[in-house]
């Protein structure tokens, strides 16, 4: 019977919350250098965030950006032809509902705040554009309708998802580009943040196999392909960005046959992006391959699969899983790198903004346009690696 | 099993035998390599014909030997003496000593700065934390070029003439037509000083690393930094009194009529937007950097040297940081590579690095192929360079397994 008392739950201590006065000396004052440090920050800060907020509410000029707000946003894309957006973002929106839902079933406790703030984050963006109220209705019902759906989707289905998502990017280039069908866009339109986010994704998705072979091929035993790879890899990565966007600006008309050489200027710049990401994406992926257990290569072998079965069905899907935070990362530098277009006189988020600032009644107002599309790759970027580190934490802790 | 081996041992397999040869792994070895290589060379041969073909359309002829040409035109900041009349290999050496320049010194501060940022990062000060990680996610989540231009157009453009400059004790002005700092100007003596000092600081590092080891090896007590003090007012005593003159004097930056700024050393706006852009941008991932890696230490190292009585500056210096730098240092490495290489970000504020020249070069010649081909050489190897002496390094902190 004595047992029950140490196995009876004991009542944890009890926390009361400091007092402000307490939370103060403990986190400001505690000793002597952290008060002389806090006094330091505050001299530093308090002045600068004033005059700051001062210029904010006074002396800056916000017209600049309230009356250029669709051209930041969508830039040039024909007003008739929004139901194409509109109809995109429904689609993601359902089926970042399925995923998030099925995630959620496995990890009891995923951050619905993230939802929340993506949620603002995509209305802030889309409101001012002036979405028609069904649409909007239409697109939060799709992504509710989607969680729904993806809380009871059986396992038989969920393995298709990464699929279904492949097939909703091509779809939603299809409804962006136009062709087959439906009026095609020509891609000088394609401008604003909407090109920036285009350009990023179909970077990273087009340089997504060209990476995994080149890390394939460094780790491979078969010394040719091994320096052919290392080659490519370390050329690219040793070059800077701009030089290699220079390279298939100028250089690859020259690289292809006269029937083939009037590329538009934004294909030639996503090539110039895949080249760069594939090298960065060799080496994310490669540290995947070097993560996955020789055994397991070894297991495979004697169980009779061949090499390239192995790889495929053993060590790959193994490898990319344990790189994902990594390719998110990569994304993150990529969408934050497509700004070095605008040098090439493409008119993606940062180009627009020197558009802008080019009209003459906003001649100057250098501190408030990039202040602006600064926030927003700042709310995309911040938000992209804050959802991944959650999601991360969420899914290792369900693993282990 | 033993027949099928047999066979494919044969010398001439015939037809028969292409099932099995294509179920040995040796042959797909083989075959895999020269395919890649047939397909590497396929491709070689093709853009080479196409841009043979391409440039004979345009009427351009390969080589080299436009470098030796007169350049004609005018490079706004200049180390090495240049002129329009000199030829494109001295603009393109300009241009490079320029970068050099800024990735030097870029390295140095977003070091300091990213060192800082990291501790930071992990101080029991809540204000100076909460600080730390608003400057890091603010200037990690945006792109550098947007960076460059708020620094350019709406900070150094924007402030003052010189008429109503900025004025920071030293004096250092702030204008619009950039930063004047004080500087030095060499005396009779600087020679000598500068002999005597650097004895004095290598005798310093010698004695710090010497006290060092003792504290490690033997446990004595003492202060490293107060004994390498010694060496160093020796050499300037000695310095002071051979010379009889002190090292330098102050070239002070001067008002002249109110109008003008004469003497001191001007940094030009674009110099200081690169700097500061390269420097607070790095500084924000290294600083990330710095925080895993501090964070990678075990915490019973903490534990065990407090016990020991150990001083937190003391614990940081001795115990944590070289452990930390195992860690730190191979991804430090590449945000060095990468600040070199986003030096070339240089052309979209007007900077001449060496990426800004050798694009006007194009832009004048028209020469595609070898200016690229001087591009890729030249960050190549500064690439190579850099990765070369952190290799070295990395080398000295890793753990030696005996």
């Amino acid at each position: 019977m004595a047992q029950t008392d140490y196995l009876s739950p004991t009542t944890p201590p009890t926390s009361r919350a400091p007092s402000p006065l307490e939370w103060v000396r403990e986190n400001l004052f505690s000793t002597w250098y952290n008060g002389i440090l806090t006094i330091v920050c505050l001299v530093a800060i308090v002045p600068a965030l004033i005059s700051f907020i001062s210029w904010v509410i006074g002396a800056a000029e916000w017209a600049a950006i309230a009356e250029n707000l669709r051209l930041f946003f969508v830039g040039r894309f024909p007003r008739d032809l929004y139901w194409r957006l509109w109809t995109s973002l429904g689609i993601l929106a359902g089926l970042t509902g399925i995923s998030w839902g099925f995630a959620r079933r496995n990890a009891r406790r995923l951050s619905r705040s993230i939802l929340i703030v993506l949620g603002v984050a995509i209305a802030a963006v889309v409101l001012p554009l002036g979405l028609p109220s069904r649409w909007l209705l239409a697109i939060t019902l799709g992504a509710a309708v989607g969680y729904a759906v993806g809380r009871q989707l059986p396992p038989t289905i969920s393995s298709w998802l990464p699929g279904t998502w492949g097939l909703a990017f091509v779809v939603i280039l299809w409804l962006i580009k136009g062709g087959l069908g439906l009026e095609p866009t020509i891609t000088n339109v394609w401008t604003g943040l909407l090109l920036t986010v285009l350009m990023a994704t179909i970077s990273i998705v087009l340089s997504f196999p060209l990476g995994v072979m080149l890390a394939l091929g460094r780790q491979s035993k078969l010394p040719v392909v091994r320096a052919l790879s290392i080659l490519y890899i370390e050329v690219i990565r040793g070059l800077p960005l701009i030089g290699i966007l220079f390279l298939a600006q100028v250089m690859l008309p020259l690289f292809l046959p006269p029937w083939f050489r009037d590329l538009d200027r934004v294909l030639r710049a996503i090539a110039g992006l895949v080249l760069f990401s594939a090298a960065y994406l060799a080496e994310n992926v490669r540290g995947g391959l070097q993560a996955v257990p020789r055994g397991q290569a070894e297991a495979a072998s004697a169980l009779g699969l061949s090499t390239p079965l192995v790889v495929m069905l053993i060590v790959l899907p193994q490898a990319l899983r344990a790189v994902i935070p990594a390719i998110v990362g990569q994304f993150i530098g990529l969408f934050k790198d497509t700004s070095l277009l605008s040098l090439f006189g493409l008119l993606e988020l940062t180009g627009i903004a020197r558009s802008v600032l080019a009209q003459p009644q906003f001649l100057g107002r250098y501190a408030e346009v990039y202040l602006f599309i600064g926030l927003i790759y700042w709310v995309f970027c911040y938000g992209m690696s804050l959802a991944s580190r959650r999601l991360e934490q969420k899914l290792n802790v369900d693993q282990r | 099993m033993s027949t099928s081996r047999q066979r494919g041992n044969s010398r001439l397999p015939n037809f028969k035998d292409l099932p099995t040869l294509l179920r040995d792994a040796r042959f797909w070895r083989f075959a895999a390599q020269a395919i890649a290589v047939l397909l590497v060379v396929l491709l070689v041969i093709l853009i080479v014909d196409n841009v043979i073909y391409n440039l004979r359309q345009l009427g351009i002829q390969l080589g080299f030997d436009f470098l030796r040409t007169q350049a004609s035109f005018d490079i706004g900041e200049t180390l090495i003496p240049y002129s329009p009349a000199d030829s494109y290999t001295r603009a393109i050496l300009v241009g490079l000593v320029n970068s050099l320049r800024v990735t030097v010194l870029g390295l140095i501060f977003a070091t300091m700065l990213g060192l800082l940022a990291g501790i930071a990062r992990l101080s029991s000060n809540w204000l100076l934390r909460q600080l730390a990680l608003v400057y890091v996610e603010i200037f990690r989540n945006t792109p550098l070029l947007l960076q460059l231009f708020f620094w350019y157009f709406a900070v150094f453009l924007k402030l003052p003439g010189v008429e109503n400059s900025i004025t920071l004790p030293g004096p250092t002005y702030l204008t619009s037509r950039g930063v004047f700092l004080p500087w030095f100007n060499p005396t009779a003596g600087t020679g000598l000083w500068l002999v005597l000092l650097a004895l004095g600081i290598g005798g310093a590092i010698a004695l710090w690393r010497w006290r060092v080891r003792l504290i490690l090896e033997q446990g004595r007590p003492g202060n490293p930094i107060l004994w390498s003090l010694g060496p160093l007012v020796a050499s300037g005593l000695l310095a002071l009194i051979l010379t009889r003159t002190i090292p330098f004097s102050w070239n002070l930056p001067q008002l002249v009529g109110g109008t003008q700024l004469q003497g001191g050393l001007r940094l030009s706006p674009e110099f200081s937007t690169l700097v500061i852009g390269l420097v607070v941008y790095t500084g924000s991932f290294i600083a990330e950097i710095v925080r895993a890696g501090i964070q990678a230490v075990p915490r019973g190292q903490w534990e065990a040297a407090r016990a020991l009585g150990l001083k937190p500056g003391r614990i940081m210096q001795m115990v944590i940081l070289p452990q930390a730098l195992r860690v730190i240092i191979p991804p430090l490495t590449s945000q060095y590579l990468n600040l070199a290489k986003n030096s070339s970000l240089a052309i979209a504020i007007g900077f001449p690095d060496v990426y800004f020249v050798a694009s006007t070069t194009f832009n004048q010649t028209g020469r595609a192929v070898e200016v690229m081909l001087l591009i890729m050489i030249t960050y190549l190897t500064i690439s190579l360079t850099i990765s070369l002496l952190m290799n070295l390094y990395n080398q000295t902190v890793q753990l030696k397994e005996r």
